[in-house]
């Protein structure tokens, strides 16, 4: 064996092994899980029962198009805030401000997810800052509770998702040259007719790769929805972690796990498609 | 003040500042309608500047901008009836070449058939039918150019700048270019401003030629002129290849002057309001100096001198022989006539050089 | 919409505005956790009792500080452990896999391509619970075969590890990628020319010019492996790390000992995020 292809099989062997046991195998153990049923102890059968259940008992379902939607939304929320502060780092922003606020953008993010929660927990329960303020301020007479609700938790989860979106887009409109920006005017282009025709479709991979990854995080946070959320924000990350954790029911656990993996793997495939980005331009190689 | 009817675009002591820095300093001049006009620069003298004052993406500090006699002060870039060839074209890549060039178009509302016709006319118009639906990055450079005027042209714009376009290409495509471009510019009937740093781009294609340094024009003229009867050391020095020496005014009597250069070469010149005494600039051209292997014929011309052939540059038709003056030590470069006489000529030979008195540009020296 | 194109002044304004706003919003709950970290309440809320650095320092109750927790101070010990461990695995993976895809170019380059971003698209909820389903069905298995009770499997740190690595392998091949692809090739092969072996020249040519994104890859695998919570959640087993035990505090009503702990995380995620800035810029 040449010295060449030693070489390449030494590459190739930690590539092979860490997806082999720590992603392909364990999905496929999940697979075969998910597809049986037990019907005494420590003895099962194949079954379809696990994805019946899911299909037939309308708070599943209910719960996971709710997540699915509301996923969607944050990433829509955050896609629309995210926009025109990436723009201003990019193209208004110069030199040192501009690095600087690219970097204020990070900043939160190198602190911990719970600790962000736990921010906004501080900040809008009922003997929270806000609350406080907005008394000291005459607007409310007694404590307000703004904790455990939609809101909350879709604040929080838009917060948290922030950088993923910030970062590619930045990182693609700042690749869009001056001079095609001024040719577009120059041609009697107007504010949002270039933006229309030149700086979204340029920034289009950007965009496209900062709401997979956005909505990813948000259709598979456990942690934003259980801290903020109220009683009837249930998240489909709540069932399976119940299933597993609190009934050891694997077998559902599993199939619900499939389930959001489906979710997550259609949505982000129709994306693709529809914007006609490949995930090695999106994620990898080309950003 | 009466608007000049005749000129497309126009001037007066413009000016900008970026904060303490004068980019453009009180420039005026003014382009006459379909005419074909460069301004001419190193980097950094404020070409751009102007340029993109023109394009309304700089607003200037004073002054005036006209375009068909009406001031286009505070009119945004869109709304300016010029439009711009960008220095790397600035072509949209996220659109083919028949989206970038009815771009323009949609933003005025053109019905869509109409686009698709004028597309397709100012395509023929550049010589590049059918390539409609190409993606611009599958085009070659000289195709790019042309896309690029095309867009432009499209809108019938009153003036048409062209900042640079040249500049990336490769020097076969751009001796080919300049020829297409004053051909483009000849079909459209446009007229045409021109920036560059490449004084060959700008008098071969020139009606007129602005010479600017530091934020002023030393100059505006035809390329001959510019050539031929520089009005400034700098154009002198710019413009064209030239020797040029240093030196001090050593005798008066009336427009006729001895200068002694630096390194003691004698130089009989020309010039108006020479003074014994003064330092000044000589530029002398090296095809005006004649080149003879006797002594015979060069002995007629007021600077003329024996001198052995340091180095041939060879360089076709652009050949040129690096002499030494014996006395001086001063090096001379002379262009090297094409005929049979000089064939053989070799590195030591000795020659006779001689130039005329009105050949030898003097100017007061700028640099002190 | 760049400065080059004149736009209104109130336009202007109202964007500029934004943007405050924008930053503000960004860091008001990082602010706030910081403040409470010092009042002198049993409750991280108002009213303000005042100053103490008694949630840092204290040594009795009720006001036990972060440094004589020792809960708290365990799982930042193991934290810290699993974090040291999956970063220099992902380094190390992250490093063999950037030179595979891009030296060599195989049949079933561009499927293992994207086989290899693929753990970033999957949740990390599910990515646990894979984990945890296949290895105790190896456990089962081996015991089964053996009869050998096989701890490793279970959940506890080596699954945590295993689950982190997963999916922070993904990043830290994507950074050093990034970079690897800048190399210019010929410098290797000057080195070659120069006498070096094809390894010597790997080792003293490539690998520095890497550098800046192995330090890169490792601070960003450390703090995305200290941060996780998701994929953590579903493998902890008895060694809870720092965010796990957070979490069961705060579900338990917490107290400014909280803030303490997470300011003391900002301020090490800041000197890790400098000490990154400091090593690409070089």
């Amino acid at each position: 064996m040449s010295s060449k292809r030693l070489g390449f099989f030494l590459l190739l062997a930690p590539l092979v092994l860490w997806l082999g046991l720590l992603i392909i195998l364990p999905h496929i153990d999940m697979a075969i899980v998910s597809l049986r049923t037990r019907v005494a102890p420590r003895e099962y059968a194949p079954s379809l029962d696990n994805y019946a259940a899911f299909v037939t008992e309308p708070l599943y379902l209910f719960t996971f198009l709710r997540t699915a939607v509301m996923s969607i939304l944050v990433t829509v929320i955050t896609l629309i805030i995210a926009f025109p502060i990436s723009y201003y780092i990019a193209k208004i922003a110069k030199g040192r401000s501009q690095a600087a606020l690219f970097l204020m953008c990070l900043v939160p993010f190198w602190v911990s997810e719970l600790v962000r929660t736990f921010g906004w927990i501080i900040l809008l329960r009922e003997t929270g800052v806000i609350s406080g303020f907005l008394q000291w301020l005459g607007l409310a007479d007694q404590p307000v509770e703004m904790l455990y609700n939609d809101a909350a938790m879709m604040l929080g989860l838009v917060y948290t998702s922030m950088l993923f979106m910030v970062v590619p887009l930045t990182t693609t409109l700042e690749s869009l040259d001056d001079a095609v920006i001024e040719a577009g005017y120059d041609l009697g282009g107007t504010g949002p007719s270039v933006l229309r025709e030149i700086v979204i479709p340029h920034a289009m991979p950007g965009i496209v790769s900062g709401c997979i990854v956005v909505f990813m995080l948000s259709l598979g946070n456990y942690l934003t929805p259980t801290m903020l959320g109220g009683k009837d924000s249930l998240w489909f990350t709540q069932l399976i972690y119940s299933q597993f954790i609190v009934r050891f029911n694997w077998e559902l656990g599993a199939a619900f796990g499939f389930c959001l993996l489906f979710a997550s793997s259609v949505i982000v495939w129709a994306t693709l498609r529809l914007t006609g980005q490949t995930l090695e331009r999106t994620m990898g190689e080309g950003s | 003040m009466t608007a000049d009817l005749t000129s497309d675009l126009e001037c007066r002591a413009l000016t900008r500042h970026f904060g303490d820095v004068v980019a453009v300093q009180g420039v005026d001049f003014s382009v006459a309608a379909g005419s074909f006009f460069s301004i001419l620069g190193p980097s950094g003298c404020g070409k751009t500047t102007i340029m993109r004052m023109i394009a309304g993406f700089l607003e200037p500090t004073s002054g005036d901008i006209r375009i068909k006699g009406r001031s286009v002060l505070g009119v945004p870039p869109n709304k300016r009836p010029v439009n711009m060839v960008f220095q790397h074209l600035a072509l949209f890549p996220m659109m083919n070449v028949a989206e970038n060039i009815g771009y323009g178009l949609r933003r005025q509302g053109v019905a869509k058939a109409e686009i698709i016709r004028r597309t397709g006319e100012v395509l023929e118009r550049i010589n590049l039918p059918g390539i409609g639906t190409r993606k611009v990055s599958e085009l070659s450079g000289g195709q790019r150019q042309r896309v690029a005027i095309a867009r432009c042209m499209v809108l019938q714009p009153d003036v048409l700048l062209l900042d640079e376009p040249l500049g990336a290409l490769d020097l076969k495509l751009r001796e080919k270019m300049k020829v297409e471009l004053k051909a483009l510019q000849a079909e459209f009937d446009t007229t045409f401003v021109y920036i560059t740093h490449d004084q060959g781009e700008a008098l071969v294609m020139s009606d007129a030629v602005a010479v600017m340094n530091a934020g002023r024009f030393e100059q505006v003229g035809a390329a001959r002129d510019l050539y031929y009867r520089p009005e400034t050391a700098f154009v002198a020095g710019f413009v064209g290849e030239a020797n040029r020496w240093r030196g001090r005014v050593e005798a008066v009597d009336g427009t006729l002057a001895e200068v002694r250069s630096e390194s003691g070469l004698l130089i009989r010149t020309q010039g108006q309001n020479l003074r014994p005494g003064d330092r000044v600039e000589i530029f002398v051209r090296p095809e005006a100096i004649a080149i003879n292997l006797d002594a015979k014929t060069a002995a007629a011309s007021p600077n003329q001198m024996a001198v052995q052939v340091s180095a041939l540059l060879f360089n076709g038709a652009n050949s040129r022989v690096l002499v030494r003056d014996p006395q001086s030590g001063a090096e001379i470069d002379v262009a090297l006539p094409q005929s049979a006489e000089f064939s053989n000529l070799a590195k030591g030979a000795q020659v006779h050089i001689s130039w005329g008195r009105e050949q030898a540009l003097c100017f007061a020296d700028a640099t002190l | 919409m760049i400065p080059s194109i004149p736009r209104s002044r109130a336009m202007r304004v109202a964007y500029g505005a934004y943007v405050t706003a924008f930053f503000m919003w960004l860091a008001l709950p990082l602010i706030t956790v910081s403040v409470f970290a010092f009042n002198d309440s049993l409750f991280p809320s108002l009213p303000w009792e005042g100053f103490t650095w008694g949630w840092f320092f204290g040594d009795a109750r009720p006001q036990i500080g972060l440094f004589h927790e020792r809960r708290i101070l365990a799982s930042i010990g193991t934290s810290a452990f699993i974090a040291t461990v999956v970063s220099a695995l992902a380094v190390t993976v992250g490093t063999t896999n950037a030179f595979l895809f891009n030296r060599y170019s195989f049949r079933g380059r561009g499927f293992l391509y994207v086989l290899m971003l693929l753990p970033l698209v999957v949740p990390g909820i599910v990515l646990g619970i894979s984990i945890l389903v296949f290895s105790s069905r190896v456990a089962g298995v081996v015991q089964d075969v053996t009869g050998l009770y096989t701890e490793v499997l279970r959940p506890g740190l080596p699954l945590v590890i295993a689950g982190q690595f997963s999916f922070i392998t993904t990043i830290a091949t994507l950074v050093i990628s990034a970079r690897l692809i800048k190399f210019d090739r010929s410098l290797e092969e000057a080195a070659l020319n120069l006498g070096a072996g094809p390894l010597t020249a790997i080792r003293t040519v490539t690998i520095p010019y890497l550098l800046p994104a192995l330090v890169g890859a490792f601070v960003v695998s450390f703090l995305m492996s200290f941060e996780n919570f998701n994929t953590t959640l579903m493998l902890v087993g008895s060694d809870a790390p720092l965010t796990i035990t957070m979490f069961d505090r705060l579900k338990e009503g917490s107290t400014p000992v909280l803030n303490a702990v997470s300011l003391l995380l900002m301020l090490g995620s800041a000197v890790l995020a400098l000490l990154m800035i400091a090593v690409q810029r070089r």
